[in-house]
Parts: C-alpha cells; sequence; structure tokens
C-alpha cells in the first residue's frame, strides 16, 4: 500500500515537472530560454518515473537498467544543450531584448574559432 | 488502483505535453528550435515508455528507453553539428 503512494506520487511529480517543461518551451521567448527548460524535463521528469518504474518492479536486472538509463541522460543531456547552443551563437541567434548578461559578447570568441578554422585549412 | 491511476491521470498528462511540444515544433522560427523540440519528445516518450511498463507489468519496454536515450544524444549531437559545418561552408 505504501509502495502504491510512493509510486503514485513519483509518476505525478515526473509528469508535472514534463508538463512545466512543455509550456516553458512553448511560451518562453528566445532560444536560450527554450534550451534551459529541456534538460529539467529530461532529468528530474523522466528520472522520478524512473525511479518510481524502480521501486514498483523491485528486482535486481531492472533496477540497474534504470540507473544506467538515469545516468546516461544525466551526463548526455547538458552535453548536447551546450553544442547546440554553441551552434546556434555562432549562426548569430540573438538573444531576448530583456536578456541581462551576454558574457561571449565581449570575449574574442568567435575571432578565436575563425583563426583555429584558418589553422586546420592552412590559409592565412 | 496504481494502474487506474496512471492510466487515467499521469498519462494524459505526458500526452498533452507532447501536443504542446508538437506545437512549437510546427511554429519554431528556426531550425534549432525543431531540434531542441524533437530533442524533448523524444525525453518525453521515454517517461511515457517509464509509465508503460508500470501499467502492462513488463520491464522489456525499458530496452527501448535505453535505445530511445542513446538516439535523442546522438540525433542533437549530429544536428549541432550539421548545422556547424552548413555554417562554415556559407561563409566562405
Amino acid at each position: 500500500m505504501i509502495t502504491d503512494i510512493i509510486i503514485m506520487v513519483l509518476c505525478t511529480l515526473g509528469a508535472i515537472f514534463i508538463l512545466i517543461a512543455s509550456l516553458g518551451i512553448y511560451r518562453m521567448p528566445d532560444f536560450y530560454t527554450r534550451l534551459s527548460v529541456t534538460v529539467k524535463a529530461s532529468t528530474m521528469g523522466v528520472g522520478f518515473i524512473l525511479i518510481a518504474a524502480m521501486i514498483y518492479f523491485h528486482d535486481f536486472s531492472v533496477t540497474t537498467k534504470i540507473i544506467s538509463i538515469i545516468f546516461f541522460l544525466y551526463i548526455t543531456s547538458p552535453v548536447a544543450a551546450f553544442m547546440i547552443s554553441k551552434t546556434a551563437y555562432k549562426r548569430g541567434i540573438e538573444l531576448w531584448e530583456d536578456s541581462v548578461i551576454d558574457e561571449l559578447k565581449d570575449t574574442d570568441f568567435m575571432e578565436e574559432i575563425h583563426k583555429k578554422n584558418h589553422k586546420k585549412t592552412g590559409q592565412h | 488502483m496504481v494502474e487506474s491511476y496512471l492510466l487515467y491521470v499521469v498519462a494524459p498528462i505526458i500526452a498533452v505535453s507532447l501536443f504542446i511540444i508538437f506545437l512549437r515544433f510546427l511554429k519554431g522560427p528556426e531550425m534549432y528550435d525543431r531540434v531542441i523540440s524533437s530533442d524533448l519528445v523524444i525525453t518525453s516518450g521515454i517517461g511515457l515508455i517509464g509509465v508503460f511498463s508500470i501499467y502492462y507489468n513488463d520491464s522489456i519496454f525499458l530496452d527501448v528507453a535505453t535505445v530511445l536515450a542513446v538516439v535523442a544524444f546522438l540525433s542533437t549531437i549530429a544536428f549541432a553539428y550539421y548545422l556547424d559545418q552548413t555554417n562554415k561552408n556559407k561563409k566562405k
């Protein structure tokens, strides 16, 4: 009985996190704020639901499988978000007009990238 | 008790959120928005697969969740690399 209540609470928390993430990706004004929302769903929402499945089955093989899925999601989703946001910033996707800080604006980020590309291709 | 709660409360919430994410996929002004929304569709699908594995009392669905997690990561990385390379060719 107590495990039933724990499973229901964890599944509800996960579903609410996924719902918040979907509302965020629809309503946020900017690409980068939309990107910040997706990581929450993939870590907290799916994590809670898979932990509920782990409690429901209480089997060793299922627990190993679920821990591997959660570990993989926690490792890879920030890496994917970093890669796509770096590409978007290089392409020139603009920030929201009310953004407070743009830390890459004053650095020589773009010039460094161009220098690296010229070094690779051997041009001046 | 748990099965009916999952079927009538949790699964509809995830289905509605998948619909809202798909609206962003249709609307997204840039290609990057479509990439991250498809990534979020796959991630929410992992949650739906977890719910259905509890509902059907069958843990074989979690193998599909593993494969989908790998596919979501690799597709996002591949799209980032592809968009990066097209950007470089345009500037030359």
